[in-house]
């Protein structure tokens, strides 16, 4: 079990991302990176609601050390469990965390 | 930093079998599924036997942890017998739960189907007990068949609690 890091190119600055393409470093993140990974996801365009989660998670990261869990978007940040899922349909708290330039979110609910 | 070994495919797909209808026999298989659809898998639940109280609109809220032929409880199986004894080990265990933010069964249940899992219960447990489609919470979709649940599982894990 070992951290392998890359670097690529997002919104044309060099990022290190680590093997599941979680940002090494939060503080790098810009928002026109988070429209290009989402892209690349499939996503057509962040809308309202994507940059609702995406905010919140990168404040809960900030403040607390730890993006939050799915249980606990759906219930603070405005998003129900059920849009975040059609937001992010390839796992909310994973895909979230992983636009917002933030850790995969620690917690097993 | 991932624990999945190199070379190997992530699991992209999960169906979870709840055989027993104690708080320790229900909540294992519902946090798996619920964290198969966190991480982007698909995921279908299936209740059979006494699982199926995880589901039955009467006995979702009065789920009880197993006091009796529980070693893991660490009291005599005399005392797990006693009258109360399961209610007090209930009580402690879902204020814990509480503290870790570990929603309760029924509210769980509603989560996870919001987040697109499949709920089956058993067809034979169902006739067994003399249950119908309307004893069961909405979030069950079907009643099904053995066959049918290997039919739903095709191309994923199958896990049995």
């Amino acid at each position: 079990m070992t951290t392998t890091l890359t670097t690529t190119t997002l919104a044309g600055v060099a990022v290190q991302v680590n093997e599941e393409g979680f940002f090494e470093d939060p503080k790098v993140w810009t928002p026109a990176m988070a429209e290009e990974m989402a892209k690349a996801d499939g996503l057509d365009a962040l809308n309202e609601q994507h940059w609702t989660v995406l905010n919140f998670m990168r404040k809960e990261f900030f403040e607390k050390g730890t993006g939050p869990t799915v249980r606990v978007l759906g219930k603070t940040s405005g998003v129900s469990v059920k849009d975040l899922y059609l937001l992010f349909p390839k796992g909310p708290a994973k895909m979230a965390a992983r636009l917002a330039g933030i850790p995969k979110p620690k917690g097993c609910i | 930093m991932s624990y999945r070994t190199e070379g190997t495919e992530p699991i992209t797909k999960v169906s979870i079998i709840i055989s027993k209808g104690s708080l320790e026999g229900i909540y294992p298989g519902l946090i798996m599924a619920n964290g198969a659809r966190a991480e982007g898998m698909e995921a279908n639940l299936f209740f059979t036997f006494f699982g199926l109280d995880a589901i039955h609109k009467k006995r979702i809220d009065h789920i009880k942890v197993a006091t009796v032929g529980n070693p893991a409880m660490h009291i005599p199986t005399l005392m797990g017998g006693l009258p109360g004894m399961s209610a007090l080990a209930t009580h402690m265990m879902t204020k814990k739960m509480d503290e870790l933010d570990i929603p309760p069964i029924h509210e769980f249940i509603e989560m996870i189907g919001d987040t697109g899992c499949g709920m089956y219960a058993c067809k034979a447990s169902v006739d067994m007990f003399d249950m119908k489609k309307e004893d069961f919470v909405e979030q069950v979709s079907d009643i099904i068949t053995v066959g049918d649940f290997y039919d739903l599982a095709a191309g994923g894990q199958i896990i049995f609690t």
